[in-house]
């Protein structure tokens, strides 16, 4: 019923899979062959490499690691590099990627690059969550007891805030970030925006100077070379470029109070 | 027997969803340690998927003549009165407390022109009492909580353990449960952790069924594991299947039922074999058959009966194109209704291709949601024991539960807790909409309080876990990498993968919507054949230096089997039909012998289950008939 076969698609496709048997090995390419579904994402494609766990040279080989949960794109777990584009896995249709003829009725999964590999396709993104601990993405409350409601808030200021807390850490924006490398200090495009996101709560602000802090030292705002890279592969629609400009107005205010708060 | 010290007291939660982050809030508040299991960072937790709300009497509501009160009567005629009563009177009366404070966190909730937080119909209500982020509810309320225990580990109050997977608690020789069995599922390392008290909050089994809307590492598996540790399991044939979701080649994905508390309409044409594109089939030849038969609920009965109406227009030769499907309809509502439900209307949009804005949706009942789990106790509030409220502002007895009292939220083994939707407690038969993300954070913060208690010192049993000799952990480990080692040597012929697609096909036709006897005898059977054919089992990825999913997957799937036989046993068990539980063969609920909690015990020798029943007390609502057409 969903996304159906065209009529000439060819029965079968190749997917080439980078892959890495560990954290330091050397990674190299394998191939399989994948019978062409309905329906048919990613996801399932690895699926059905796992089950048969056969390469495309009819040689038994493992089933190919990678990191997934939530199969509706909520999750942020199985971003990976799809025909050279970072995305998440188990929203992206077989039947897409092969309408384009560049494809060559091929899928070629690779694992983020700018994350320490794991296993194959599974990469370690723990220094997105560091960056969350460091800037202090939380709304600091006084504590869990019943202490009433929290601040009003106008429609027109929620959705500003729904938009960018939609954002699932997926990475997508740092894969495709020219500026955001394996071993610098940039924290990326995502923890500016959560940054922006609490300094918006009216009890999230109360750690805006300290945000601030962590933005103006190196790594912060001013590594971003705005190139928007960020903000097209979002699979969110984070208003990421917003978030960056804000953050540099804030910085720029943020620096002026320091200078007088020096004297 | 009294604890010895209390200062070192530490606590294990397993599980990072909504439960599991709610529980290790309030335990780190209370001032004990925490150490938190998850096998995904908690922050992608499954609850990140529930979209369209959560519950809680309000003053807009109460205005109009609802209450908590109303809110316990809905939930218990929901269930089907299989629910003890005082966890849920508790449960209604505390939900406000919780809206507030998940405000006061900063969770991005939907408001009105004015500011206040917005409302919206959900099932099983004529009043408006669920709360909601757009329709991506679970998703802001768990980055809510991932934000506060973020703050707490920051504090040091919390340890993290991400990808690491529970495999076995540590009961001591008193019989008290002192820490678990986990593995590292980078490294493969499986170490023993002790704990004074352990909370398993792991959510539901929706993978037994193969597919489902839950997401992959609902297994059910900690569940499992518990119970053959000697947990009891609770109803575990209550599954719910929800009305509308996208079949799919890997899973089924949700469409809220926000779809239909925003005015959203089921229909199929009137017309078997109809061929018109939907667009173009005219209102009179359409048939909006819940709003036919249910006109007082409409689209919002709950979800079983749905589910059924559903089903059975699909039996009639009704379903669309003939083939198992529904059209869920929301293209008439205005566009800023439409905005409110952006998430789902994108997922609809990414794997279907169509836009739903545009065309009507195409959608069939799926596994959703498990109301059974690992069994679990409580006090009943009680006014003597009451030392804190003024006499008059005292409760009637049973009118919820004692605060604190160490056996709130813990299972048959003592200091082993379980929260959430890995527990039985609180939705009997059928859950209703938006309840459950309420029960996950209520068991976190209102039950943490007992397990923060019980690790403390109060009603604690056996020694602390510092002192426990350290070969009862050993021996732990032991068995648990001799269990992987076994996979490993086994070399069999038979596929894991194909195995689980097997069991969900098996278990998806013989226990979900219909259910009858001779079916679930089949089933019993073929599960036989399943546990045959898994004692044959190979796995094509032997290495255990690191990351080894397909070894993981095989364990897993041991314990998904021994689960679906919990789930057979007591379907066949049940005689009589109540909520989701609709047996063709009994078709009425039967009271007399069946108003009661099935337990399902494992039986070792066997590695079966074994049924019973324990009666259910009705202190604040009597029984009466689940009828949702008019009253
Ligand atoms: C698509 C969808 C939409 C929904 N929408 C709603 C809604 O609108 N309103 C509502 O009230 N309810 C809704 N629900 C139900 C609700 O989302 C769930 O019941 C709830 O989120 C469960 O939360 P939990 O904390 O119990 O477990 P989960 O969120 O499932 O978390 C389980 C945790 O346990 C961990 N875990 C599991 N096994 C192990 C193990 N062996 N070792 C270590 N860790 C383990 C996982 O890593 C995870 O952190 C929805 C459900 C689905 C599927
Ligand atoms: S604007 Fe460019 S440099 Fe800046 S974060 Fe985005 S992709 Fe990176
Ligand atoms: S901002 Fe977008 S791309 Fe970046 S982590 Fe968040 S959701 Fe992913
Ligand atoms: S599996 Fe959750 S985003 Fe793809």
């Amino acid at each position: 019923m969903l996304s159906e076969l065209p009529p000439a698609a060819a029965a079968t496709f190749t997917v080439k899979v980078q892959r890495q048997d560990s954290r330091d090995s050397a990674a190299y390419f394998e191939a399989f062959t994948v019978a062409r579904a309905p329906a048919q994402n990613i996801i399932s494609v690895l699926l059905a490499i796992a089950e048969k766990s056969t390469n495309s040279e009819g040689k038994k080989t493992t089933p190919v690691v990678w990191d997934c949960n939530c199969l509706e794109e909520v999750c942020g777990s199985c971003t990976m590099v799809i025909n050279g584009r970072v995305r998440q896995s188990c929203s992206a249709m077989v039947a897409d990627i092969l309408k384009d003829p560049e494809a060559q009725n091929t899928i070629t999964l690779q694992p983020m690059s700018k994350f320490p590999v794991v296993r194959d396709l599974w990469v370690d993104r723990s220094r997105m969550f560091e960056n969350l601990k460091r800037l202090q993405a939380w709304v600091p409350i006084d504590g869990i007891h019943n202490l009433g409601a929290g601040p009003k808030e106008t429609p027109d200021h929620q959705t500003e805030r729904y938009d960018i807390s939609r954002c699932m850490t997926c990475g997508c924006c740092l894969e495709a970030c020219p500026q955001f490398t394996k071993d610098n200090a940039f924290v990326g495009a995502q923890a500016i925006a959560q940054a922006m996101y609490f300094n918006s709560h009216p009890t999230g602000a109360t750690l805006k100077a300290d945000r601030l802090d962590v933005l103006m030292a190196e790594g912060g705002v001013s590594d971003c070379g705005n190139a928007q890279n960020c903000v097209k592969v979002c699979p969110k629609e984070i208003p990421l470029t917003e978030a960056i400009a804000k953050a540099g107005r804030q910085l720029t205010v943020h620096a002026v109070k320091k200078m007088f708060e020096m004297k | 027997m009294a604890k010895s010290s209390s200062t070192a007291a530490r606590v294990i939660v397993v599980g990072g969803g909504l439960a599991g982050l709610s529980a290790a809030l309030r335990i780190s508040e209370a001032g004990t340690q925490v150490d938190l299991f998850s096998m995904v960072p908690v922050k992608r937790s499954h609850s990140v998927c529930a979209q369209g709300g959560i519950n809680a009497c309000n003053e807009v509501a109460r205005q109009q003549g609802y209450s908590e009160w109303q809110h316990m009567d809905e939930t218990l005629l929901g269930g089907d009165f299989l629910s003890h009563q005082p966890p849920v009177y508790e449960m209604t009366h505390w939900a406000p407390k919780i809206i507030d404070l998940l405000d006061r966190m900063g969770v991005p909730f939907n408001r009105t022109k004015e500011g206040f937080r917005d409302l919206r119909m959900f099932g099983g209500s004529l009043f408006k009492r669920t709360h909601f982020a757009g329709a991506s509810t679970g998703q802001q309320l768990l980055y809510g909580l991932d934000e506060q225990v973020r703050k707490q580990e920051a504090a040091g109050k919390v340890t993290k353990y991400e990808f690491w997977e529970f495999l076995w608690p540590v009961i001591d020789s008193d019989g008290a449960c002192k820490g678990i069995v986990a593995q590292d599922m980078r490294t493969m390392e499986i170490k023993a952790f002790r704990g004074d008290a352990v909370v398993i909050a792991t959510g539901g089994c929706g993978m037994v069924y193969g597919k489902s809307t839950m997401s992959t590492i609902c297994t059910g598996g900690a569940a499992a594991r518990c119970y053959q540790a000697g947990a009891l399991l609770g109803n575990p044939e209550m599954i719910q299947v929800h009305p509308t979701a996208m079949p799919g080649e890997d899973k089924c994905r949700l469409m809220s039922e926000s779809a239909r508390g925003e005015g959203g309409r089921v229909w199929v044409p009137r017309n078997k074999g109809e061929t018109r594109h939907p667009n173009e089939i005219p209102e009179a030849e359409r048939n909006y058959f819940l709003e036919e038969k249910y006109p007082k609920y409409k689209n919002l009965v709950p979800r079983d009966i749905a589910t059924r109406e559903i089903f059975f227009k699909w039996q009639e030769g009704y379903g669309i194109g003939g083939q198992p499907m529904v059209y869920l309809d929301i293209t008439h509502l205005p566009a800023e209704t439409k905005n409110k439900l952006h998430s789902i209307l994108e997922i609809y949009q990414k794997f279907t291709g169509d836009d739903p804005r545009q065309v009507p949706m195409k959608i069939f009942p799926a596994v959703h949601y498990s109301m059974g789990g690992l069994y679990t106790t409580y006090t009943p509030y009680s006014p003597e024991t009451d030392k804190i409220s003024r006499p008059e502002a005292r409760r009637k007895a049973n009118e919820g539960m004692e605060f604190g009292a160490p056996n709130n939220g813990m299972t048959n083994i003592p200091g082993l807790y379980s929260f959430g939707e890995a527990s039985y407690a609180y939705h009997g038969a059928t859950r209703l909409g938006a309840n459950a993300l309420l029960s996950c954070i209520f068991d976190g913060l209102f039950c943490g309080m007992s397990v923060a208690n019980y690790a403390k010192g109060a009603g604690f049993v056996g020694k602390p876990a510092a002192e426990q000799p350290q070969a009862l952990y050993d021996g732990l480990v032991a068995q648990e990498k001799a269990k992987v080692q076994k996979l490993i040597d086994n070399k069999g012929t038979e596929n894991p993968y194909t195995l689980h697609a097997e069991l969900g096909r098996e278990m998806t036709l013989a226990a979900t919507v219909i259910k009858t006897e001779a079916r679930l005898l089949e089933a019993r059977a073929r599960l036989a054949e399943f546990r045959a054919r898994y004692a044959k089992i190979g796995v094509a990825d032997t290495n255990l230096g690191h990351t080894n999913q397909t070894v993981a997957f095989t364990r897993v799937l041991g314990d998904m089997l021994i689960y679906a036989d919990a789930i057979v046993e007591a379907s066949i068990a049940r005689k009589e039909s109540r909520g989701s539980h609709y047996r063709d063969d009994f078709q009425d609920r039967d009271d007399v012998n069946f108003h009661a909690t099935t337990q399902a015990s494992f039986d070792a020798a066997s590695g079966r289950a074994k049924i019973k029943y324990e009666p259910i007390t009705l202190p604040l609502v009597g029984l009466r008939p689940r009828v949702y057409t008019n009253d």
